[in-house]
């Protein structure tokens, strides 16, 4: 345990949502105390995550939270050192029929009404941005040049450093087992290997942030939902975005890879049922399954050599979008949890966010994001571009 | 054209033309019929395959196992490791400059995907070699369904790069035949079972949580495979060594040079310099000088060489020089290894500043251990299939211990099927341990007073687990202790009905180790017989060989008076008469055949050696080296996951099978426990898969695209 015991703020979780809160918590002066179960940063999920960073969303806080996030991750290596591997080099959400068409031309007004700079292409232009995709009933797509990919890995452990560096201590190998209260109020936090005093408690545990709220008698709607991942070979550059795919097939209902700088591809199913579960063992059917959806999508990557895959969990929650902030009967208690797979690209964007409410900062966009991802809510929109 | 193919060897017999035209950068060369483009390559004298995307650094053969990606060629517009792909008639090789570009497709409208096959069987033994052949024969014998596959053309694993007589126990595990007839002989029985599939050319990719192993099936299809039970006879794979330089073309692991040399007949260089006093090393250089190439030195870093003491002799009499306590400081060179530092260490193996000297080689071989091939045997228990491992990948001993492993695990599979009725017997285990021990105590030769008549000496002074001379006596003269044949053999040389001087005891020996002395002249002269392994066109009666002890001290020399051949060790061995004074008869053991290089003072151009090493790569696929890593374990990172994020290191093709290992060395090398360090966990794929075939593209004749 650390040998300090009393902090302003307690994360569990040195992830995606935990390393950024603690990095712009610190900067703003905080004592701040990270615990992870795990032997370092982003062992839990983050490392799992391909890297890709969107504000292309279609609800608007995660719009804004992207948004701050694209803003800190496009600037960290200019202002502090680290090169996290961002790149620019945008998303395109690819249409092969009507339905899809117009459900991604629907969103366009409400996307750019929020400052987002997406443009629909149509089959020719898409051609020209993406010449090797599958020109066979392609009818264009989206394309949102600002968006891009940064290493999850990298990123996180930048923050972890750069955090550290402001004071944040981090205990790896250490798991939270209770949070105690007094009159309504976080008044500590036992782990299995020591105790601390905080009024501030954050939950960034990710897939597992439902067990740390049984703690407090929460019951927080969040799985863990299981997802694969692959990465080919390095070959010479062909494509810059991340290129979606939502069309259902046998399996899986989208797809997504995109070119990596150092010229892997990089690539992903959402399984068509999802599979719940805290499962991590490869399964026999995503390596054929896969490579069917990236011939299909771009022929050409049948003679890609795939390198590695690997499998991790989406924290998913009922509707899509992540749970933030203070919840009722409980003061100092926070969330930042129920990302949904996306916790890499809204992470700085929470930590900025929790941070303005810790300090009393919000200003009203802030609160009207905190009002939408609360706790509390109904559940009933649904996230389109999954 | 450079043509650096074996013409002469004194076992290997290749009578293949290389006759199938290919193309190395519009080039034309010649290649063997189903012959690998990497050896093929080499024979023509090319070494370097391709320039790293990262750094440039040229980029050769370094396993020549399939297992790292060192030897990536693009062949007909598609990135391939060279040593795992054939060269077809009128193939174009280009050199793997920077990244591959991936080839235009022309048209897709007759391809489809096709459904991944799926096998069920009752056992999936993973591995050809001794240990994976052996199971299989028992699995077959039990006739219990089963499917073997191997990653090579060819079973028999490492058993085709062994041309060597081997040790053990004749009756269990044929001691006294060369490995590579071993590998035909278990080949032939496995034939007879039929409850056995052998696939060729086919290479496990991963474990799933279903309990299905998938298998990119003889070079073509990608299948999955169910089975009940699950054997790995996967091997080893070399352990590696930091050193600066230690990625220039030209280094290579023993196992690589020994597939070069003794599978394809290429010989890969002029003059050779071994790192490692192992068997692996030590076998190694001496197949080297069988093909010709001049073996200049070998070090160990430890004060006596690891390996059995007979194989050093070998070396040894043949005018190698050993240095024990030394080390490689650093292979320098351009474009390929032009010569290595080597120092002497002291007791914690650090090096002594001042003792450096120098070696001009134009190849390096690296033997200084092995790791089991274990990854496929923990994904199998993650997913709880039953799974048993055999040979090198369940613990690294000698590929006689390997054929008598992988029978007792095939015996024990059957039984857990319920397919075996017959006991295990008891004794195998005790003789499984007496094959798998380390060589004992070097004692004093015992070489008898008597000076009249004929009869054998024994040379060897160190117990290991070899039986072969006892078994060939045809007076039963020689004798070893049946219930354990570590013990040395004793000649009885007084019997009644004495030595024949049939020779058959000096032509099966292993470890050449046996000469005959023959007083029976009466004058003060001895005839002595020798065995001899090397090119049989080098000698003639009448020619006059260098005679040397068993620590290589010169006896002057002698003229050839006899050059025999006995049926029965016809292949490769012949026995050569030379007639000495009384005086040395008994202490001459073997010919000198190479010559004798002694090194050359070196100075040191860079201030500290110790930064030096920080040159050294670990990671060989994405060019991470020692310095990089061991500042961030000095920063206190302990968990490698950690390393790999912020380096790379073991993110490339192969997927860490020689840096993890390396990295794990450098944290006890910088004194932290493993048991503070966490691993990365194993994922697939095992070799890095074409997405076609995951997806069994065909064509409308369903043949795969």
């Amino acid at each position: 345990m650390s040998l300090q015991t009393n902090f302003d703020v307690i994360i569990a979780g040195a992830g995606s949502i935990g390393t950024p809160t603690a990095f712009f918590l610190a900067q703003a002066g905080f004592k701040v105390l990270v615990i992870d179960s795990r032997p370092s940063t982003g062992q839990g999920s983050n490392k799992h995550a391909i890297g890709g960073i969107r504000a292309t969303h279609s609800d608007p806080a995660k719009i804004l939270l992207c948004s701050t996030a694209i803003d800190i991750f496009s600037h960290w290596q200019a202002e502090y050192g680290q090169d996290i591997e961002w790149r620019a080099g945008g998303y395109s959400f690819v249409a092969y029929d009507d339905v899809i068409e117009k459900t991604l031309k629907d969103l366009l007004d409400m996307q750019r009404g929020l400052g987002l700079n997406i443009n629909w292409l149509d089959r020719d232009a898409f051609l020209e941005l993406v010449p090797d995709i599958n020109p066979a009933s392609l009818r264009g797509g989206t394309y949102s040049p600002e968006d891009g990919s940064a290493s999850p890995l990298k990123a996180s452990f930048a923050f972890h450093q750069e955090a550290a560096r402001r004071g944040a201590v981090f205990q790896f190998n250490e798991n939270v087992i209770g949070i105690e209260t007094k009159a309504g109020r976080v008044q500590s936090v036992t782990t299995d290997k020591g105790h601390y005093s905080t009024h501030c408690f954050i939950n960034a545990a990710g897939s597992w942030s439902a067990e740390i709220g049984r703690m407090v008698g929460l019951d927080l709607p969040v799985r863990p939902d299981a997802h694969e991942a692959g990465i080919t070979e390095a070959v010479q550059p062909m494509f810059s975005p991340m290129i979606v795919d939502i069309r259902s097939r046998p399996g899986s209902s989208n797809f997504y890879f995109y070119q990596h700088p150092t010229g892997k591809i990089i690539f992903c199913v959402t399984p068509n049922p999802q599979i719940w579960g805290f499962l991590d063992k490869d399964t026999s059917a995503f390596l054929p399954l896969s490579s069917r959806r990236l011939i299909e999508t771009m022929p050409k990557l049948a003679n890609c050599r795939v390198r590695r895959t690997w499998r991790g969990t989406y924290p998913m929650t009922p509707d899509g979008n992540p749970i933030l902030g203070e919840i009722e009967g409980l003061e100092g208690f926070l969330l930042a949890t129920g990302a949904c797979g996306q916790g890499f690209m809204l992470g700085p964007g929470v930590g900025q966010l929790l941070t303005h409410l810790i300090q009393g900062t919000l200003f009203e966009q802030e609160r009207q994001c905190l009002h939408s991802m609360r706790l509390n809510r109904e559940w009933t929109s649904m996230e389109k571009l999954k | 054209m450079t043509e650096n193919r074996i013409k002469a060897h004194p076992i290997l017999i290749d009578d293949s033309v290389a006759d199938i035209p290919f193309y190395w950068q519009d080039q034309t060369f010649l290649a063997k019929e189903g012959e690998m483009i990497s050896s093929a390559l080499m024979a023509s004298g090319v070494t370097i395959f391709g320039h790293h995307p990262k750094d440039h650094s040229p980029q050769g053969i370094f396993c020549a196992n399939g297992q790292c990606s060192q030897c990536m060629v693009i062949a007909d517009t598609l990135p391939v490791k060279a040593c795992m792909t054939a060269v077809k008639r009128g193939m174009q090789v280009f050199p793997a400059d920077g990244l591959p570009k991936l080839p235009d497709v022309q048209s897709w409208d007759n391809l489809q995907t096709q459904p991944t096959p799926k096998y069920d069987t009752d056992v999936l033994i993973i591995g050809g070699g001794p240990a994976g052949l052996s199971a299989a024969i028992e699995l077959g014998q039990a006739g219990v369904s089963t499917i073997l596959i191997d990653d090579k053309a060819h079973l028999g694993g490492k058993l085709v790069l062994q041309t060597h007589r081997f040790f053990g126990s004749s009756e269990a595990v044929y001691a006294g035949t060369r490995g590579i007839d071993i590998a035909k002989k278990l080949e032939a029985i496995l034939c007879q079972h039929t409850s056995v599939q052998i696939w060729e050319n086919s290479t496990a990719v991963g474990v799933f949580e279903d309990k299905s192993i998938g298998v990119y099936k003889e070079g073509k299809d990608y299948v999955l495979i169910h089975p009940r039970m699950l054997l790995i006879a996967t091997g080893a794979r070399e352990k590696s060594l930091a050193f600066p330089g230690n990625t220039l073309p030209g280094i290579y692991g023993a196992g690589a040079f020994q597939t070069l040399v003794n599978r394809d007949l290429v010989r890969p260089c002029e003059n050779l310099f071994i790192i490692g006093g192992g068997n692996v090393g030590l076998i190694a250089g001496y197949h080297a000088i069988q093909a010709g190439i001049h073996v200049c030195g070998l070090v160990e870093a430890a004060p006596e060489c690891g390996g059995y003491k007979v194989h050093k002799d070998k070396l040894v009499r043949s005018g190698v020089s050993v240095f024990t306590s030394h080390t490689i400081v650093e292979a320098l060179g351009t474009d390929r290894v032009e010569k290595v530092v080597i120092a002497e260490v002291d007791k914690d193996f650090k090096v002594i500043p001042g003792t450096e000297q120098q070696y001009d080689c134009d190849t390096v071989l690296i033997a200084v251990g092995l790791d089991p091939v274990n990854e496929f045997t923990s994904q199998a228990e993650l997913v709880g299939l039953p799974v048993f491992s055999a040979g090198d990948a369940e613990e690294i001993a000698e590929a006689s211990a390997a054929i008598f492993s992988g029978k007792i695990a095939g015996r024990k599979i059957a039984g857990f099927l319920g397919k075996q009725t017959e006991e295990i017997p008891a004794e195998w285990a005790a003789i499984e341990e007496i094959l798998k021990s380390r060589p004992g105590e070097v004692t004093e030769p015992n070489i008898p007073e008597l000076e009249e008549g004929v009869f054998p000496i024994m040379h060897c002074t160190q117990e290991i687990p070899c039986d072969p001379c006892a078994t060939v006596c045809p007076r039963h003269l020689i004798h070893v202790d049946p219930s354990d044949i570590r013990y040395l053999p004793e000649v009885d040389y007084f019997a009644e009905k004495g030595c024949i001087a049939c020779g058959r005891c000096v032509a099966v020996c292993p470890g050449l180790a046996v000469t005959l002395v023959d007083y029976r002249k009466g004058n003060e002269n001895a005839l002595v017989t020798l065995p001899f392994e090397q090119d049989p066109t080098s000698v003639a009666v009448g020619n006059e060989i260098e005679l040397t002890s068993t620590e290589g001290m010169s006896f002057g020399k002698a003229t050839i008076k006899t050059i025999k051949k006995i049926k029965e060790f016809e292949n490769g061995t012949s026995l050569l008469t030379v007639e000495v004074p009384r005086a040395i008869a008994k202490q001459v053991s073997g010919l000198r055949i190479i010559e004798t290089i002694e090194p050359s003072p070196f100075e040191f151009d860079t201030e500290h050696p110790e930064n030096l090493a920080d040159d050294a790569f670990i990671c060989r696929c994405e060019r991470v080296t020692a310095g990089e890593i061991r500042a961030l374990i000095r920063q206190g990172m302990r968990d490698i996951n950690q390393i790999k994020a912020v380096t790379k290191a073991s993110m490339g093709a192969c997927g860490g099978k020689t840096c993890l290992n390396m990295i794990k060395r450098m944290y006890l090398a910088e004194g932290i426990p493993l048991s503070e360090v966490t691993e990365t966990p194993v994922r697939p794929v095992f070799i890095e898969m074409p997405v076609r075939v995951l997806a069994n593209l065909t064509d409308n004749e369903g043949e795969s695209a």
